[in-house]
């Protein structure tokens, strides 16, 4: 092994980790706050891509109803609870979705497709929340699980329906190679990098400076004193899971173009996602993060010196982990309150 | 008066006639199970059977006399367990007298163990040779459609030692398919004086491959065989291209569709893969004993699907009717419809006494001992994808 092939493993491992961070980080994100373990992110994921591609290609996608049936769905059940004006605002919310949706098909314009699909997408992780999650404030984790479980599968299936069986191809947002070093790299990973920096950067600046951020971190740590102080709960939800629904949205744009975007493409990348975020004891965003990268690595590295065992490798990651963590017995979901 | 009375009685016996015509033509049903991959990863190889099947039923459907041909068309969604599933419930619930299917040659092996202890005749389009040999107890119920990796690799290598190719790495799936691949190109390439020098493996979701690739390019390979099939056949041949390999690229028959060269775009510009005949009908020399069949079945694909969209796999099921339409006939004639597992069996018996039949991909002779049925010489060609489009570049046809 030399220093390029060296070089480039690396690369490939930090890409793909980055990837599982910013699903890791999610995940840490959404549990925390809501005590919700999102499985359906890996489809959320999947959508934002797909549903650009099929924008690109002059067809309107199922994702854009489905988003608009959420918030038609989401304005009927504030219609109920008796707040007529932001009900019409969520009726005429899902009207401009199809329109704009209807727009941008017609025109194929990429900027507007690119921006219609993150969009989407991220209703569609708020409107899952106020819909399935909200509801039930003080459900059991295995609820949440199961349920989140549930609509997993709901998704993935509508995405076969939305998108069809077959791979789409993805332009890079920044196509061409440039040189680092003795390593050649693709310019998209330099885009993947450095959109997760500004990410996290971000993240950190939300946390530690905004009055939502530290309402959110109060609900993490503490959602009975957060209560008490005035927090509301229920738009910590909220805020969690539009970040959430971000977040996935620009990884799956990113992921992409590195490979071919299908409707089965979410979960692996989840699946793995979750077992950084359990390095990280499902609390922790540095140790998340770190947990991504070491995920992402490990997983170039073996595809080198064992093809075969990949998976296995990474999966197997989880058993000393479990071991270490049950050792030192963190408190972390379960019994709240 | 009495006219009206000779006029309504003239007027009944036409209409009882009509009627009991009617009755004694009423078509007996005749059901075929059909096991595709219609979703999820080997889905583009999936869909043009299906299709296929749809629209032979449409047109084929009466062909029989006295009978109607009804194809029951099930999804296992690239998954075995679910093939299992589907072969088991049409063979129970449907009643079926055989099975097509499945597409992929892991779902089609895991159905063998199902078809073989019912006794349901099944036509495999998956194509790895374990599923037909040896034929055994189990395995005197199936047979096979594509052409398997064995004979394919030979016009692999035949073209490799053309080029005057000495070493070869390989990169394929983690499962049966890759496997095969595996072993019928280490197998096969040492004694052409090929060395293989890497042999590496990745799964048809994987998202990278950067790490194989790179293991692939430290042995220094003259050429590389991928042994993937459908559109995740792209990610290797792209990441290799990408890091800056000049050498040869070879694929496997599972990769000559036109949805995956509409995914793969420029990167597989220049990909060298052996076909079935039936994926380049029009550029196939006049004295191919497959051209006559694999042109009708474009024509009859394309006047639905439209012009290019014929493919490897579609082609499967017009030799699927080729094979099975003429064994269905002789079986009528030696059992009746009324005691399954009897015509079920005559059924089987009839399927393998096909003698030089020429299919849409090569002439098809299955025997008690052989369930393959193809010849290497007319069941394989090679070709090169040049601007998007795959072209003839020989054909094996023994020299008269």
């Amino acid at each position: 092994m030399d220093a390029t092939i060296l070089g480039l493993l690396v690369a490939d491992g930090i890409t793909n980790g980055v990837i599982y961070g910013l699903l890791a980080i999610t995940l840490v994100l959404v549990f925390t706050v809501t005590r919700v373990l999102f499985v359906p992110m890996g489809e959320l994921l999947m959508y934002a891509p797909l549903t650009y591609a099929l924008l690109v290609d002059h067809k309107l996608p199922g994702s854009l109803w489905l988003g608009a049936v959420l918030l038609a769905a989401w304005g009927v059940l504030d219609l109920l609870a008796g707040a007529r004006r932001i009900s019409l605002v969520l009726f005429a919310g899902a009207a401009a979705l199809l329109g704009a949706g209807a727009w941008a098909a017609t025109t194929g314009f990429p900027i507007l497709a690119w921006v219609l699909a993150v969009g989407v997408v991220v209703l569609m992780g708020i409107a899952t929340y106020r819909l399935f999650f909200e509801p039930i404030p003080h459900a059991s984790v295995l609820t949440y699980l199961i349920l989140s479980l549930g609509l997993h599968f709901v998704f993935q299936g509508l995405g076969l329906v939305f998108f069809g069986p077959e791979q789409y191809r993805l332009p890079p947002l920044l196509p061409g190679e440039a040189q680092l070093g003795p390593v050649p790299l693709p310019r998209q990973n330099f885009a993947v990098y450095g959109l997760a920096l500004l990410w996290v950067l971000l993240l950190y600046g939300f946390f530690s400076r905004s009055l939502y951020g530290k309402a959110l971190l109060a609900c993490a740590i503490n959602r009975r004193g957060a209560r008490l102080t005035g927090i509301r709960i229920r738009d910590a939800g909220r805020v969690a899971f539009t970040l959430a629904g971000l977040i996935c949205a620009l990884g799956g744009m990113l992921l992409a173009p590195l490979t071919n975007a299908a409707y089965f493409m979410g979960f692996l990348p989840s699946l793995k996602g979750f077992v950084a975020a359990v390095l990280g004891g499902l609390v922790s965003y540095p140790l998340a993060a770190a947990g991504a990268i070491l995920v992402g690595t490990l997983e170039a590295f073996s595809a080198f010196y064992a093809s075969a065992y990949k998976e296995a490798i990474v999966f197997a990651l989880l058993l000393p982990i479990l071991f270490v963590q049950s050792l030192r017995t963190l408190e972390i979901g379960g019994v709240e309150e | 008066m009495r006219r009206w009375t000779v006029l309504g009685l003239v007027v009944c016996v036409a209409l009882a006639g009509i009627l009991g015509a009617g009755y004694a033509q009423a078509p007996r049903v005749i059901r075929i199970g059909v096991v595709v991959s219609a979703t999820g990863p080997a889905a583009a190889l999936g869909i043009p059977v299906r299709n296929a099947f749809l629209l032979y039923e449409e047109l084929f459907r009466d062909a029989i006399p006295g009978h109607r041909i009804q194809y029951i068309i099930l999804d296992d969604a690239t998954n075995p367990t679910l093939a299992v599933q589907n072969a088991r419930k049409l063979i129970a619930e449907d009643r079926v007298v055989a099975i097509a299917g499945s597409t992929v040659s892991v779902s089609a092996l895991a159905m063998v163990d199902v078809t073989g202890e019912a006794g349901v005749p099944q036509m495999a389009m998956g194509a790895t040779q374990n599923i037909v040999h040896p034929v055994d107890e189990k395995r005197r119920w199936v047979f096979l459609l594509p052409q398997t990796a064995a004979s394919a690799i030979q016009a692999v290598t035949l073209d490799m030692r053309l080029r005057g190719i000495r070493t070869v790495g390989y990169i394929g799936f983690n499962d049966v398919w890759g496997e095969e691949w595996w072993t019928s190109l280490s197998q096969a390439a040492p004694n052409l004086g090929i060395r293989v020098v890497a042999n590496e493996r990745y799964a048809r979701a994987d998202t990278s491959v950067t790490g194989q690739v790179l293991r692939l390019l430290a042995a220094r390979p003259d050429a590389i065989l991928i042994g993937a099939s459908g559109t995740p056949a792209i990610l290797p041949h792209r990441t290799l291209r990408e890091r800056g390999y000049r050498g040869i690229i070879y694929h496997t028959h599972a990769v000559g569709d036109p949805d995956v060269l509409r995914v793969g775009g420029k990167d597989l510009e220049g990909a060298l893969l052996p076909v079935g005949p039936a994926v380049v009908a029009d550029q196939l020399p006049d004295n191919h004993p497959s051209k006559r069949p694999a042109l009708e079945h474009k024509r009859i694909y394309e006047s639905r699907y439209g012009p290019g969209s014929v493919s490897q796999f579609g082609a499967h099921v017009h030799d699927f009717w080729l094979i099975v339409r003429p064994a269905l006939e002789r079986a009528l004639r030696r059992a009746s419809l009324d005691n399954l597992p009897a015509f079920r069996a005559a059924l089987r018996d009839e399927i393998e006494a096909t003698r030089n039949l020429p299919g849409a991909h090569g002439v098809f002779t299955y025997s008690p001992i052989d369930h393959l049925g193809h010849r290497f010489e007319y069941s394989n060609v090679f070709v090169q994808v040049q601007g998007g489009k795959l072209k003839l570049l020989r054909t094996f046809l023994p020299r008269q």
